[in-house]
């Protein structure tokens, strides 16, 4: 043997670089890197006290709007602030059926985010599984799922989802299944992104030649590293489906009357709306434009934080 | 040093690897890369067998091809007794722990979002039966075994330097304790000042554990301190196998020559008085290699025969495997029929 190394064996004892980092101070630097943002923090805290609220609505809503006989028709069309029957005050007023409109918005606001997150949640995973097994497998697996895709983002989103509520009918998990159809290739594409860069990485050879089983490549090692962009994507596509679906109720095609979102009620009021009772219409499409923008900005600056190139 | 009775470990046989280049809108398939293009060598038991070439002269793939991490063209590998070439992906996943790789770049290698300890533990979950405790001790161990401390196996691997990453890469592949690793230029992405360490750590535990190395490398200093024997490749194909001494002493392959001609000599004295051989050209496309020989294009001893017949990989001395029309001791007149029997088959 040649004796041009003799260097002593052993590693220097104290890592270099960022001292211990576990899960939870992970988290933390997350969080305080989307604290840098007063706008994004405002954001936040609108969606969890409109998530609250909404969710908590037969706890906190004065009435529940959908109960018949809790309804006096001498409440109809009771202006903002007004007193009605019931004894208390109709802040935003009552609607043609004397509805509480806040009641009614709050209620809404529940079948809105409910369907905009189990979509969401619904096209993330089927997204996350075509875009996964497209990228990992390659070859013509590949070009058939991703040609697919592309045909599909060729049409907008709000077309096929109106094709298919006509076919499917109303009804909750009707929108959500033409919502999860019309979004899940947003979600793929970008799954098969950035799975395309990172199946290159040695990391993925090394797990392929440990051996591990496929599923464990793919979920275990491939998807953690695909998620960054996924999160942001996913942020942006609940907002976007909020919206959709109130363009389908708008266009009467999305809830029954039954249950109505935010879409039905401005529906419902923009029949009035020529006669003054702006109120029917315009509070609840402010609470829809508070929820999406407030949605948005929160993804935006997750977006801000995850990017490698945004230093500390 | 080398006992020519040992047992073989690994053998490679007329391993090809080539890749398909689909173009068009139907992706028809147009063309292959002869990445790798009828390899034939030995690893014997307990020895590091340096494989080197330049960057793209398919060193990487044809480690890689051994490990069956692709689906190979063609050819013969047998691991420990057991042929490899055929078996399919699937039923691999039992036997393929008795082989393991070490990558390149340690920093693309790990998982950025795993704790060392997940890393290395992770063969254990999916090949051993161990209890929890079992499986921390084992991890605990393969740390002290590369150097690293035991405290630190709850970090990321971005919190170490480059050369304990590659400790890591190491403690990993030694985890189902095989007996074959694949080193894919496990030295080429560290420091200079690093590199040695992670040198002496591969012989340490080559000794310690009984490990069997295919070293592929670029540096051909570091392959002379650390191979017993060395393979030296040029487009796909081995044109030299030697004993380490007698390949740096006397190479019989132009290429090798040229190859090591330009080593850096430290001494700048004997620098000056090196005689250098400089190649003129570029390595051809592996997806349109030159009839005949693959270095016809560019060799300095280029003959007529060079230009169409591929000389055969043969052991022209004891040990020592060369595939050249130089060393080749055919008659005059055997050459020419070959070349007419070329001729009329082509």
């Amino acid at each position: 043997m040649t004796d041009a190394v003799t260097t002593p064996n052993i590693a220097p004892d104290e890592p270099v670089g960022p001292p211990v980092e576990t899960r939870v101070t992970r988290l933390k630097n997350f969080w305080s890197d989307f604290r840098q943002s007063w706008v994004a923090i405002g954001a936040l805290i609108v969606i969890v006290t409109l998530l609250l609220l909404s969710f908590g609505a037969p706890l906190v809503a004065p009435q529940d709007p959908y109960d018949m006989a809790m309804l006096d028709w001498l409440d109809a069309f009771l202006r903002p602030g007004t007193e009605g029957t019931g004894g208390y005050v109709h802040v935003l007023g009552t609607d043609n059926a004397g509805r509480d409109m806040l009641s009614a918005i709050l209620y809404g606001l529940r079948t809105s985010f409910t369907i905009g997150l189990s979509a969401g949640a619904l096209a993330l995973t089927i997204g996350i599984t075509v875009g996964l097994t497209a990228a990992y497998f390659g070859g013509r697996i590949e070009s058939v799922l991703m040609r697919i895709i592309d045909l599909q983002l060729s049409m907008p989103a709000i077309l096929l989802a109106l094709v298919l509520v006509a076919l499917l009918g109303q009804g909750v998990m009707q929108i959500i299944l033409a919502l999860v159809v019309a979004q899940y290739a947003y979600f793929a594409r970008t799954t098969h992104g950035a799975a395309t860069v990172e199946r290159g990485k040695d990391y993925i050879e090394a797990a392929r030649s440990t051996p591990l089983p496929t599923h464990r490549v793919l979920f275990k090692h491939l998807l953690p590293n695909v998620m960054p962009p996924l999160i942001v994507v996913a942020t942006v596509q609940v907002a976007s489906a909020i919206a959709l679906e109130a363009t389908l109720s708008f266009l009467g095609v999305g809830l029954p009357l039954t249950e109505p979102s935010l879409g039905s009620l401005i529906s419902n009021g923009f029949k009035y709306i020529h006669s003054d009772r702006y109120w029917l219409s315009i509070y609840p499409g402010i609470f829809l434009m508070i929820t999406v923008v407030a949605i948005n900005l929160v993804g935006d600056q997750v977006r801000t934080v995850l990017d490698p190139r945004h230093s500390r | 040093m080398l006992d020519n009775s040992a047992k073989p470990l690994v053998s490679v046989r007329d391993l090809k690897m080539h890749f398909p280049i689909h173009a068009g809108f139907l992706r028809r398939r147009v063309g292959e890369v002869r990445a790798v293009d009828g390899v034939t060598f030995d690893v014997i038991e307990g020895e590091t067998l340096g494989l080197v070439g330049e960057s793209g002269c398919g060193k990487s793939t044809c480690g890689r091809a051994v490990l069956r991490l692709y689906d190979i063209t063609s050819g013969q590998i047998m691991i420990d007794g057991r042929d490899i070439g055929s078996v399919k992906q699937r039923n691999l996943r039992t036997m393929r722990p008795i082989m393991q790789m070490v990558f390149q770049d340690p920093q693309a290698s790990l998982n950025s979002r795993m704790t060392v300890e997940a890393i290395i533990r992770e063969p254990l979950d999916e090949h051993t039966t161990l209890s929890d405790a079992e499986k921390r001790e084992k991890v605990g161990e393969l740390m002290d075994a590369v150097g690293l401390n035991r405290r630190f196996a709850k970090r990321y691997p971005h919190a170490f330097s480059g050369g304990q990453r590659q400790r890591i890469g190491i403690a990993r592949a030694l985890a189902l304790n095989p007996k074959f690793i694949v080193c894919d230029e496990p030295i080429a992405a560290l420091d200079v000042s690093i590199q040695a360490q992670v040198v002496n750590l591969l012989e340490d535990l080559q000794e310690q554990f009984g490990l069997t190395y295919l070293f592929i490398s670029h540096d051909l200093s570091m392959v002379r301190h650390i191979a017993t024997r060395v393979a030296v490749m040029y487009l796909g194909k081995i044109v030299e196998l030697a004993p380490r001494e007698a390949l740096y002493a006397a190479p019989l392959h132009p290429y090798t020559q040229a190859l090591l001609s330009a080593v850096p000599d430290p001494d700048p004295e004997m620098a000056a008085a090196k005689q250098r051989i400089v190649l003129q050209g570029d390595v051809p496309s592996p997806a349109n290699p030159p009839d005949g020989c693959n270095f016809c294009t560019r060799c300095p001893q280029v003959m007529d025969i060079c230009r169409r017949i591929d000389p055969e990989y043969r052991e022209v001395q004891p040990g020592r495997w060369a595939a050249c029309h130089l060393h080749n001791d055919m008659s005059p007149a055997e050459v020419a029929d070959e070349i007419n029997a070329a001729q009329t088959a082509g």
